[in-house]
């Protein structure tokens, strides 16, 4: 069991400010259902004097979560909006009293909402999904990006690919990513980087045909039908060596999370069935 | 407020009766059962009876039977022995949902250079009988399936499983550590090679398990020490746990009725009242190849460590499929596996139930769960996406 604290507590239980709001001025919503955690923040702010006058979210997630968010709505309401901007997930975090290191996650999501509802509120430019995020997805499993994961190792002082992890989700998926994690850490902190541990495996040979074979049957049988069940589906196009090119359908077919089904479901699903050094290439 | 406690598929109250029956060996009976005095003599003697008690719960001859410390050295013992004792075969085949006891032993061995096929299960839990007759291959050391599982309680027929390995002359290893105690097993009527429990499971204390190995098979101990376990397990016996066990599946025997009826029909009430109180939620599992005690719902677009924290709220011990840790992508393998929707896959919640539920604790769940859900959704932005799509 999580050791929360009694403020923790406290707002997972009376959650101040949840609900929906008419007309807001700003808006944002992160996160998404299959990462586990979601929020949509929204605010009434005065034009005249950029005091944020009302603040209000609807969170999916654990109590953490909800916490963060109903913490964040107090902090927001009162504040100018430069003050606003200052807000840290770890001012998040101190006025919940701390959070469980595995779930900072939470806060960074809270300020994550905050940033975005501003850049809203401004008319800047908002980016229609993580790819167009500011920087280059570094795991693309939960769509982070390089940018992002910088500002929680600075902002947080990590130093593993865990805190890493922990802090933003990042390389908690198929784990592809952490020696770019890892050289980000080196760069925040210009310390040296630690080579990972190889994990030592045998491979087994399967000439060409066996192997596109075996491709299409862990399409078929493993991948498919639980793309279906979520609405999706997918097609197998073609193979050259390890890459392998598929298309997706149905609902798959621009949802925010397709890069996401991509790398884990499809990608991990052949990796771990057919060859560890498959790669997946959507063709559009 | 006292607990109510409905989480008997993680472990469950030790019988008052089984309690009294070890504390004499926590006591005056504190000998090494090796020694050679009548003071140790007598422990040898309370060993064996232990070992025919359980061997009776599951159908089988005394020396069929070690004690292990819990079901995961079960486990990895019988994939181990399997592996050693046939080393010219260097495959196993298993499930994608089996406990990670079995799991993560047989991911261990991929990495080692084993080929392990690990078998789908479809929309109900359900694995297909003729792709595994077809994985099964000359080149297979071991077939490990589970008895029943633990998230969703689903049964799978291993008789049928059993003959199929059988008949292609591979061992055959179950992991029956959630059925034991719940259904008859009979290693009479089932050709099973060997077989992991685990007392903790069935009213015993934790820190004790058993492997069953029918007579004839190969075997080469795991744990390797002293002569303990005719050689078969090294390590001084675990005296009181191993009497604990005893008496505890001798009480099992007797209440195999009473889990068949009456605790069938208590998990069926919260069940039913659930799934149709509460709208958009589901069971995961098969209806009816299911264990009497477990039941797992989905309720969606909520996230189930919120409904377990709030359920806790209320002294409701329930568990959830949902991984609410950042480390962790997969809400539930077993969940996943099975193609449960991400929507539905965070907010499952498993009760298990025992012979000492009441029906006044299912009726308090039935009360306050719905409530719970609905103070969540109305939390949720998906709730309110899904709220507008079905009114327009």
């Amino acid at each position: 069991m999580w050791d929360y604290t009694k403020k923790v507590y406290d707002h997972f239980l009376n959650p101040r400010n949840v609900g929906d709001m008419e007309n807001p001025d700003a808006y944002a919503e992160v996160g998404n259902m299959a990462c586990g955690d979601a929020l949509t923040l929204m605010l009434k702010i005065d034009k005249k004097t950029n005091i944020i006058t009302d603040a209000k979210f609807k969170t999916f997630g654990c109590a953490s979560a909800i916490a963060s968010s109903s913490v964040l709505t107090e902090l927001l309401i009162g504040k100018t909006i430069e003050q606003a901007r200052k807000i840290t997930n770890q001012d998040i975090a101190e006025r919940l009293g701390g959070l469980p290191k595995e779930k900072m996650h939470c806060s960074v999501m809270g300020q994550e909402a905050l940033e975005k509802a501003l850049a809203q509120y401004f008319g800047e430019e908002i980016p229609e999904d993580h790819t167009e995020l500011e920087g280059v997805i570094v795991c693309k499993c939960f769509g982070v990006t390089d940018s992002q994961i910088a500002k929680v190792v600075r902002e947080n002082n990590l130093h593993t690919v865990g805190d890493v992890t922990n802090y933003c989700k990042a390389g908690g998926g198929c784990g592809q990513c952490h020696p770019e994690i890892e050289d980000i850490i080196r760069q925040v902190h210009g310390g040296v980087r630690v080579e990972p541990e190889k994990p030592v495996g045998q491979k087994k040979v399967m000439t060409n045909i066996e192997k596109i074979l075996l491709i299409q049957k862990t399409i078929e049988q493993e991948i498919r039908p639980q793309m279906e069940a979520d609405g999706g589906g997918i097609d197998l196009i073609d193979v050259v060596g390890n890459k392998v090119l598929v298309a997706l359908r149905g609902t798959c077919v621009g949802c925010r999370t397709a890069q996401f089904t991509l790398k884990h479901a499809v990608e991990s699903k052949l990796r771990e069935l057919v060859d560890e050094d498959i790669f997946v290439e959507e063709v559009k | 407020m006292s607990v109510i406690y409905l989480d008997n598929n993680a472990t469950t109250e030790i019988d008052p009766q089984v309690l009294e029956s070890i504390l004499p060996y926590l006591k005056s009976e504190y000998g090494n059962p090796s020694g050679m005095y009548t003071f140790a003599g007598k422990l040898k003697r309370d060993l064996d009876k232990a070992r025919s008690q359980v061997a009776a719960l599951i159908n089988a001859s005394a020396e069929e039977i070690i004690f292990t410390s819990c079901g995961t050295e079960s486990d990895n013992t019988a994939l181990v022995s399997a592996l050693e004792t046939y080393p010219e075969k260097r495959h196993i085949v298993t499930t994608r949902v089996e406990h990670s006891a079995i799991l993560n032993m047989c991911k261990h061995l991929s990495r080692k250079g084993y080929a392990i096929t690990f078998l789908p299960v479809d929309r109900e839990g359900m694995i297909d009988l003729d792709e595994l007759a077809d994985s099964v291959t000359p080149s297979t050391a071991v077939v490990s399936i589970m008895y029943a599982n633990n998230e969703t309680g689903v049964v799978y027929p291993i008789e049928q499983i059993a003959q199929i390995v059988k008949s292609k002359g591979v061992l055959f290893h179950t992991d029956a550590v959630q059925a034991v105690g719940k259904l008859p097993v009979d290693m009479n009527k089932i050709p099973v090679d060997m077989l992991s429990l685990s007392g903790h499971k069935l009213h015993a204390p934790k820190g004790i398990g058993v492997l069953y190995i029918r007579k004839g098979t190969r075997f080469q101990p795991y744990i390797i020490g002293g002569h303990q376990e005719d050689g078969r397990r090294g390590g001084t016996e675990n005296v009181a746990s191993i009497v604990g066990l005893g008496t505890a599946c001798e009480i099992a025997a007797k209440y195999m009725n009473h889990e068949n009826t009456e605790v069938r029909r208590l998990r069926d009430k919260l069940e039913n009242t659930l799934l149709s109180k509460i709208s958009s939620s589901m069971l995961n599992g098969h209806k009816l190849s299911r264990l009497p005690n477990t039941t797992n719902i989905s309720f969606e677009f909520i996230e189930g460590e919120a409904i377990l924290l709030l359920l806790d709220e209320h002294r409701i011990c329930a568990s959830s499929g949902s991984a609410c840790t950042s480390g962790s992508i997969e809400p539930s393998h077993v969940l996943r596996a099975m193609g449960v929707p991400f929507t539905a896959a965070h907010g499952s919640i498993r009760f298990s139930l025992s012979r000492y539920t009441t029906e006044q604790e299912i009726d308090k769940v039935i009360e306050l769960l719905p409530p719970i859900v609905n103070r969540l959704r109305q939390m949720s932005p998906f709730w309110h996406e899904q709220a507008s799509q079905l009114s327009s």
